[in-house]
């Protein structure tokens, strides 16, 4: 099987598959984290209760994350068409991807800024300190090791999800997985799929949790 | 003089599913510039809901909340912000900005200030050496002692300049010495920048150690404010009277007899009233206590004594102490 196209396919499935995680987690991001902000603040325990806008979240949130990824690919079909103009390879999966990942990041965001001690907010308010300073300087400062830890949790479910993407032609190395291994029954290059998906998984968690722990001041 | 605090019929009631709690039940007091202010109670009396009503941590349900001549309750949001400004606190927990190095902690008021990040810095230094910490600046507050992060936290509240310094607990998670030191430097910051103090204690010993004035709470309400001397010599209330009597605890367990506690300062300390009252009546009496504090720079002291049994010798001892100007309390005791 180790011939010169094989190892290319497989090099383009790892690199599509990084692709796909990396920029849906950026997506993911950028759509979860004030989503998850906004749950944290507006909780009734937060610092700007909100029953209603948390309430909204909360709801939107359970929506999105209870729906099966498999089905909510083929329910945002439409969607994908609009956005990147086909709903196949790489960059359609990317959409179906970030529409599941954000609900789930804005659930770390939010658990990680609800750690955050808060006798540290209350010693913020009382020096005064607006809404928006305490967000920026206190949860999301205090958070960090823990927003990072996130970060990593994120990064390998949406690995995860990238590769069931395979199914509906997704691209990456799951779509490899399937076609060769499932389709094919070339158990050896689903084997060697598996084994690189699990390779870039143990990598990506090792480096953000040591880029976590480095940052965390908290240990003596 | 203008108080620079002053409370009036301040209620606070939580609403909860198992019913209202009133944790302020009709408070008035004020606080002169300059003093340093004692608020005790047992815990849940109400003392902590009543100095975050200070600074509005806590909104009270009804009633005034003046800071200078201004009624706090009355601000708008950025007017409030700017208030907080100039009333810091400090807590029992410290609550430090854990991920910051102390020096980025004490910058952290001036950055929300808006305070240039030079100046701040320099500021900063000048406060850490003010609290003894200037070598720690690098350090992280996990790295530190409980006493060296509540001076962090001391650096960190002066450094926006305030008027007013509400302590929460501020030495109920430290050890005695600590407490001593911490106490020590409260003190200091009060006469070098004439910084009014509001501490918030369960411990009689620190309002002794520090305070001028000092309210009593029990389950809500103000049981009396005095003088801490005033208190100290006539509690007036039974909650007063507990907290005072904190050594009571052992005291308590002689029962059957009758007690009383005298009381008194610098002069009367050089009488031998005690002997005087044994020769004068030929019966003996028992002391079960004794201590001599410093209250703001004078000696105090006091003694609990066990009377004789007889009824008649016992009233002529206490004539005879409140004859030479004593202060005199029965204390009940527990049969």
């Amino acid at each position: 099987m180790w011939d010169k196209e094989m190892i290319i396919m497989l090099a383009e499935g790892t690199a599509d598959t990084l692709y796909m995680t990396l920029v849906s987690t950026l997506f993911g991001y950028i759509l979860g984290l004030p989503m998850g902000i906004l749950l944290a603040v507006t909780d009734k325990e937060g610092i700007r209760p909100n029953s209603f806008i948390y309430k909204v979240l909360d709801f939107t949130a359970n929506l999105i994350r209870s729906i099966p990824f498999l089905i909510l690919l083929i329910l945002v079909i439409p969607v994908t068409k609009a956005i990147v103009g086909k709903s196949y390879g790489p960059s359609g999966t990317v959409v179906p991807l970030v529409i599941a990942a954000a609900p789930f990041i804005a659930r770390l965001v939010e658990s990680s800024l609800k750690e955050v001690d808060h006798g540290v907010v209350e010693a913020a308010m009382s020096m005064g300190a607006g809404t928006g300073q305490i967000i920026w300087k206190v949860m999301l400062a205090e958070a960090r090791t823990s927003l990072l830890v996130g970060v990593t949790i994120a990064i390998g479910t949406i690995l995860g999800y990238s590769a069931m993407a395979g199914v509906v032609g997704g691209g990456g190395l799951g779509d490899i997985a399937i076609r060769y291994g499932y389709y094919r029954y070339e158990t050896d290059v689903m084997v060697v799929t598996i084994v690189i998906l699990v390779l870039l998984v143990q990598i990506l968690q090792g480096l953000g949790m040591l880029l976590s722990k480095k940052l965390d001041r908290r240990r003596a | 003089m203008e108080p620079i605090i002053r409370v009036e019929h301040l209620k606070k009631v939580f609403k909860s599913a198992a019913g209202d709690v009133t944790a302020a039940d009709d408070i008035s007091f004020s606080i002169e510039k300059g003093d340093i202010f004692g608020i005790i109670g047992l815990s849940g009396a109400g003392k902590s809901t009543l100095v975050r009503c200070l600074n509005l941590l806590e909104r009270p349900t009804s009633g005034n909340i003046f800071i200078g001549k201004k009624n706090i309750l009355k601000l708008s949001q950025r007017e409030l912000r700017q208030e907080r400004q100039k009333i810091g606190m400090i807590f029992q927990h410290f609550n430090l900005l854990m991920q910051r190095n102390v020096l980025d902690n004490v910058c952290f008021p001036l950055e929300i200030a808006g305070v240039k990040k030079k100046e701040a810095r320099e500021r900063a230094l000048g406060l850490l050496k003010t609290v003894g910490l200037e070598d720690k600046a690098k350090s992280y507050p996990a790295q530190l002692s409980g006493g060296q992060k509540q001076r962090v936290a001391i650096a960190r509240v002066l450094a926006a300049n305030p008027e007013i310094l509400l302590c929460d607990e501020a030495t109920s998670a430290l050890d005695p010495q600590t407490t001593k030191s911490i106490l020590a430097l409260l003190k200091e910051i009060n006469q070098k920048y004439g910084i009014t103090i509001v501490v918030i204690t369960h411990e009689m010993s620190v309002v002794q150690e520090i305070c001028s004035h000092v309210a009593v709470l029990d389950q809500g309400k103000l049981a009396e404010s005095n003088t801490v001397e005033e208190l100290f010599r006539s509690p007036r209330t039974e909650a007063a009277r507990k907290l005072i009597l904190h050594a009571g605890t052992q005291i308590k367990r002689m029962n059957g007899k009758r007690l009383i506690r005298i009381t008194f300062s610098g002069q009367s300390a050089f009488e031998p009233v005690i002997g005087n009252v044994v020769l004068l009546y030929k019966t003996p009496l028992n002391i079960l206590y004794a201590d001599t504090k410093n209250l703001g720079g004078k000696a105090e002291g006091e003694m609990i004594l066990q009377l004789p049994e007889d009824r008649a010798t016992a009233d002529k001892m206490i004539q005879y102490f409140r004859d030479e100007k004593l202060g005199v309390e029965e204390l009940e005791y527990v049969g």
